[in-house]
């Protein structure tokens, strides 16, 4: 249905990683002083009752609710003109919706549906954000305060009763995962780190962020692993040590470039002998492997690597995007639901002030 | 309650409502849900299955004047039932997640076998316990330990197929609901000392009584028991030096818990004196 020109109307301007190319993104992003200066011309310019702005790496997008669908047009202006762009360039990009559809959309956000990575939750921190600014700067009102604690609601809804934001979808948070899944609680953990690389050093700081503070790095060169060590608040370690550090470690992540096996069947063997029954999860991050694939055969042994890893995330991630089609229909109800208490503020001639007709 | 429901008939309620938790539990994993309303709905079943079955043990207990041990009916519904108080004993301090749903299809299981099999249960055990209260304490302390046992057979089977998921990384079914491998063997180990220690009392409790008079006890259910009691001593020495462990030590827990269930009936059918059950039921 397109915008009506002349009455009050609830809606949505900007642009996204999925309307805008990274280059015209970056042209959009906002900084502090930028955003500050938008909002002051924003609220100066004729016809804007409500609004709120929201800035992220993968969206600029203005929410709002104008006197008439006319003077949207001049937001986008007013948009463009502040960040540098072409009004037609914006305009080719830009995601302009209003009413029912501008509602939906906030909602998809808010509940990462419209994300790069379907089903993250940090969005929802992102739109809180934003809400709490436009409150504090008094830039919202009766349309949008009712808008945006609803989207708040729909979003904690699809979080708790769908399986869109449930299993992790890169290689060193399942691996997290898993090891969760072997060990609990893992604060106590010693992790073992092969080689100085960055995706050894992402797993590793991917086990921090879950409580693990016994970090290991073991490097060909002293050098190498006594730097990465100090990127964790690790220790360093010297390879030639590896039998020693394999007894003590939970869970090793090895990322050499070695051309044959790091760590072999016989030397997992010895390191399981002196462990009782404390498992041991071997993450081979390595391209050739870096561990012997013998060594799965081991009790208690846990080998995981690059493929195994990508599987399960690719798994997830096609999960999560299935769950997305039942989420959007959730959400459809929710705007269906919603529509009845903001409707009377938008109807013709209301100034914004009308109290709604529930 | 007594007089308006015989004592079969309580704990064939009690079973359906184990049976019923333990459906709703798996129509919970199959929505993909692991907590708020099912989770209490499993809990009211399970609480109110326990209910009904202890009265069902009571009433019972009150018709042959003494604890329910007289036969194989009696002794699966009791191991049943200790599980199921084990569960609500240790359960919530282990926190671990589909042990409600394990003890409830494991509970409901042994109930409707016993009840399943009416040649169980028409004759007991004449004046088993000898007005001895010693004597019925150690038995009912040694069937009880065979409910610890039970539990302990239950979370070696979600060790195994945990492990087994992790092994062959098929993480799909009840993966994520189950609780860590470290988690259950730590339990494994915790459950298994708690049986053995039961075990032993109850036995020690028998020998005081046993040396004073020797023909009171059959052969074929002492051999049975010290073995058993001697099979699990054996598995928690092992597994305390590190000689037993993981899969290995879930696989013989589960063993010696269904050879210990599958002694019951034979080690009860060779006691001598056997009577009609009481008209109660």
């Amino acid at each position: 249905m397109p915008m009506d020109p002349l009455n009050p109307v609830l809606f949505l301007v900007g642009a996204t990683h999925r309307t805008a190319p990274l280059h015209l993104r970056e042209k959009l992003s906002l900084d502090e002083a930028k955003a500050a200066q938008l909002a002051a011309r924003l609220r100066a310019t004729p016809g804007m009752r409500e609004f709120a702005l929201l800035n992220t790496c993968n969206r600029v997008e203005l929410y709002g609710v104008a006197s008439s669908g006319h003077a949207v047009h001049s937001f986008r202006q007013v948009l463009a003109e502040i960040t540098g762009c072409e009004p037609g360039e914006l305009e080719a990009v830009s995601v302009l919706q209003h009413n029912h559809a501008a509602i939906t959309h906030l909602f998809e956000v808010a509940a990462g549906l419209d994300s790069q990575i379907v089903g993250e939750a940090e969005i929802l921190g992102q739109v809180k954000e934003a809400y709490a600014t436009a409150q504090e700067k008094k830039w919202v009102g009766p349309v949008l305060n009712r808008v945006f604690q609803k989207t708040f609601q729909a979003a904690k809804h699809i979080r708790t009763h769908t399986a869109v934001g449930q299993g992790q979808i890169s290689i060193a948070t399942v691996a997290v995962d898993l090891a969760g899944k072997i060990f609990g609680d893992l604060t106590e953990t010693h992790i073992l780190v092969i080689g100085a690389g960055e995706i050894g050093l992402k797993t590793a700081q991917a086990f921090q962020s879950r409580g693990a503070n016994s970090i290991t790095v073991a490097s060909r060169t002293f050098a190498n692993a006594e730097q990465a060590a100090a990127l964790t608040g690790g220790w360093a370690a010297s390879l030639a040590d590896l039998p020693e550090l394999l007894a003590k470690a939970d869970i090793v992540a090895s990322s050499t470039s070695a051309s044959d096996a790091v760590i072999t069947a016989a030397m997992a063997d010895a390191a399981m002998k002196t462990r009782r029954a404390r498992p041991l999860f071997l993450i081979d991050l390595a391209l050739p492997r870096d561990v012997e694939p013998a060594a799965a055969e081991l009790s208690n042994v846990f080998l995981y690597n690059l493929d195994d890893l990508a599987t399960i995330a690719e798994g997830n991630l096609a999960q999560r995007r299935a769950e997305a089609a039942k989420c959007r229909a959730i959400l459809t109800e929710r705007t269906a639901a919603l529509w009845p208490q903001v409707e009377p503020y938008l109807q013709p001639g209301d100034n914004g002030t009308t109290p709604p007709q529930v | 309650m007594s007089t308006l429901l015989s004592d079969r008939t309580l704990l064939w309620i009690g079973a359906l409502l184990y049976l019923a938790g333990f459906a709703i539990g798996c129509l919970t994993l199959a929505w993909r849900k692991n907590s708020g309303a099912p989770h209490a709905i499993l809990k009211t079943l399970l609480t109110g299955g326990l209910f009904f079955q202890t009265t069902g043990l009571y009433v019972r207990g009150i018709a042959v004047g003494g604890c329910p041990l007289g036969n194989t009916f009696e002794l699966f519904q009791f191991v049943a039932w200790s599980a199921m108080v084990l569960y609500f004993i240790v359960g919530s301090a282990f926190r671990v997640s589909l042990l409600g749903l394990f003890t409830a299809g494991y509970a409901a299981a042994l109930a409707f076998i016993s009840l399943l099999v009416p040649q169980w249960d028409l004759v007991r055990g004449l004046k088993i316990f000898g007005q001895n209260p010693w004597i019925e304490f150690h038995a009912a302390l040694a069937v009880f330990s065979y409910g610890v046992f039970g539990l302990l057979a239950i979370t070696s089977s979600m060790h195994l197929l945990q492990t087994a998921s992790l092994k062959n990384k098929q993480l799909d079914g009840l993966f994520w609901f189950l609780p860590s491998v470290v988690q259950l063997d730590q339990i494994n180990f915790r459950l298994l000392l708690a049986g053995v220690a039961l075990l032993t009392l109850s036995l020690s409790v028998g020998a005081a009584w046993w040396v004073r008079n020797t023909e009171s006890v059959d052969v074929a259910k002492l051999t049975v028991t010290v073995s058993i009691w001697l099979a699990y001593l054996a598995t928690l020495l092992l597994r305390g030096r590190g000689r037993l462990v993981s899969v290995r030590f879930a696989w013989v827990c589960i063993v010696l818990f269904a050879l210990a269930l599958l002694s019951l009936q034979p080690v009860n059918a060779s006691r001598h004196l056997t009577a009609p059950v009481p008209a109660a039921r």
